[in-house]
């Protein structure tokens, strides 16, 4: 083991708000590791620069022991990355999706078939793969997002709120996928939520970010043992950590493009 | 499917020497030519998948007919009998027809950049600015992929052309080069359009530039009258605007049989061209700021 993230003494400010306030962390490689928090806590913002979208204000950040910001190309071909938006072209079919993915991606045209093939596979996609994304499930839509995220095998996953707006069932699909790739392919998963309780099953250690800063870091386990109660829950750790409750603001852009999320979904 | 399938870029942690060499080749940078090959082949992919889109739904390509059509045929009928624009030996149809084309391309492609801003907000944008793959060919391609489309209009006012009984010149040389012309001019105006995308970031400010836009770059240009009858501050507009260098080639290839001035006008056009994308390529990425 040895870590695949490190994050030190990360700072973003947008003018004069702190979106993200000196956290510190690391992922260990084959880990899935869950940052958590409400909406404006700034989960999306420590992402946005982990994938090379955003420069930070100060502070260091390594992928695969290679400075993020230095090593930019590189670093995007390390890592994958599932936005928290429904980003599938739907007026595609889900095999031109990833067509068009692998074309950028310049594979021939046989390793491209044959790449192409092997995610729509693993993703249960295969019965789908000439249908237009629009006739998709929620469940499906995503699966696919993440097929185009992994095309080129990155060694790292980010999927930004991942399972949000989607029923049971589909969320439990899109886990179940993301599980396969960690155990078959020991991808590292770093994945933002505000579901507490699937970030206690699938995650083996998660961050609480609250308000910028991260509020606790560890095991979900460790996390409910050390609030001495039984059935403690991860969701009664991030109460006693910020002192809040889930309730939270986030921006009107945000609450907008959640809600306009969600109608898509149907 | 089995692991063994599925190796990484870089390989797993129990494979170090492989590994060593795998981060070795992806940190060395690509020489000039490897840049330029990506590039290309980007831009290439990047204007398919535009094309791809129109293919699931080509509704676009006749909607895209309405406006010249309703142009020429109403507009265009009533001023041939006025006689009221002096257009020398040619009819005032025949005269308006390329000003049509012309305008007709310039008011679908300033609209383009609404597209990126959608993709933004939907997250499209976001994951493939995150793809191992030089940005600027984004900017390239869809500014290509637009121009494509945007051939559709040269086809359907042609056929409109030959239905009306308006005397163009079918020559070869005349066709081609009033297609690419077509191509240059609307890759121009898409990616003007893409920049104010950038640079505005919503769809309602979008929107209204949009808006004000394209009424003076229509009027203050030579499409439905010549530069001879404007007043002098008219015609300084006129003559800033890349439109009527593009009216001018088509109307050239099409109407006169000659472009008295084509190196000027191909220049500006192809200036015109090369600014903007330089400048929306430089700025692209802050459209996810």
């Amino acid at each position: 083991m040895r870590p695949m993230i490190e994050v030190e003494d990360l700072v973003k400010r947008f003018g004069d708000k702190v979106a993200v306030d000196h956290i510190t962390f690391s992922i260990q490689e084959g880990e899935a590791f869950g940052l958590l928090g409400p909406n404006g806590a700034g989960k999306t913002t420590t992402i946005r620069m982990l994938i090379t979208l955003i420069p930070p204000t100060s502070g260091q950040m390594r992928i695969a022991g290679l400075d993020v910001q230095r090593h930019k190309m590189v670093i995007r071909r390390l890592l994958g990355y599932v936005s928290q938006s429904l980003s599938a072209d739907s007026t595609l079919t889900g095999y031109e999706n990833l067509l068009v993915v692998a074309k950028l991606l310049g594979f021939p045209r046989q390793e491209r078939e044959r790449r192409i093939w092997e995610v729509l596979e693993l993703l249960n996609l295969r019965d789908a793969a000439h249908s237009l994304v629009r006739t998709y499930s929620g469940g499906m839509v995503r699966r696919l997002e993440i097929g185009q995220a992994i095309l080129h095998r990155p060694r790292i996953l980010i999927l930004d709120e991942p399972t949000i707006g989607l029923d049971p069932t589909a969320r439990r699909s899109v886990w179940e996928a993301l599980e396969l790739l960690r155990n078959q392919e020991q991808i590292t998963l770093l994945v933002t939520t505000h579901y507490m309780e699937e970030a206690d099953a699938y995650c083996q250690r998660v961050a609480i970010m609250d308000q910028g800063r991260i509020a606790a870091i560890g095991e979900p386990a460790a996390l409910k043992a050390s609030l001495n109660r039984p059935g403690a829950t991860l969701e009664d750790v991030f109460t006693s950590v910020t002192g809040n409750t889930l309730e939270s603001g986030g921006s009107y852009r945000e609450v907008r493009q959640l809600r306009r999320r969600a109608q898509r979904f149907g | 499917m089995k692991s063994d399938s599925y190796v990484g870029a870089l390989s797993v942690s129990d494979k170090p020497q492989r590994e060593g060499a795998a981060l070795e080749a992806l940190l060395r940078p690509p020489s000039p030519w490897e840049m330029v090959v990506t590039y290309i082949r980007c831009v290439l992919v990047v204007a398919e998948i535009e094309l791809r889109k129109l293919r699931h739904d080509p509704t676009e390509l006749l909607t895209r007919a309405v406006q010249p059509a309703l142009w020429l045929v109403i507009f265009g009928e009533a001023f041939s009998r006025l006689r009221a624009i002096p257009t020398g030996s040619v009819s005032y149809l025949t005269f308006m027809t390329p000003g049509i084309l012309a305008q007709s391309l310039m008011f679908v492609s300033i609209f383009y950049g609404l597209s990126i801003i959608w993709e933004r907000d939907a997250g499209i944008l976001q994951k493939f600015l995150v793809l191992p793959v030089p940005r600027a060919s984004f900017v390239t391609g869809k500014g290509l992929g637009a121009a494509v489309r945007s051939l559709s209009q040269a086809v359907i006012i042609f056929l409109l052309a030959l239905l009306l009984g308006v005397h163009l010149q079918w020559s070869l040389i005349g066709v081609i080069g009033s297609l690419l012309a077509v191509l240059i001019a609307a890759s121009f105006f898409s990616t003007l359009s893409m920049l104010i995308a950038i640079l505005v970031k919503t769809r309602e400010r979008f929107m209204g530039i949009g808006q004000v836009l394209t009424m003076p770059l229509f009027f203050a240009s030579n499409a439905i009258y010549p530069l001879a009858i404007m007043p002098d501050w008219l015609r300084v507009l006129a003559q800033i605007n890349p439109l009527s260098y593009t009216v001018d080639l088509l109307r050239g290839f099409l109407v006169v049989g000659a472009v008295p001035d084509a190196l000027l006008d191909w220049g500006v056009l192809l200036l015109a061209v090369i600014v903007a994308q330089a400048l929306a390529a430089s700025t692209y990425q802050s459209i996810v700021l």
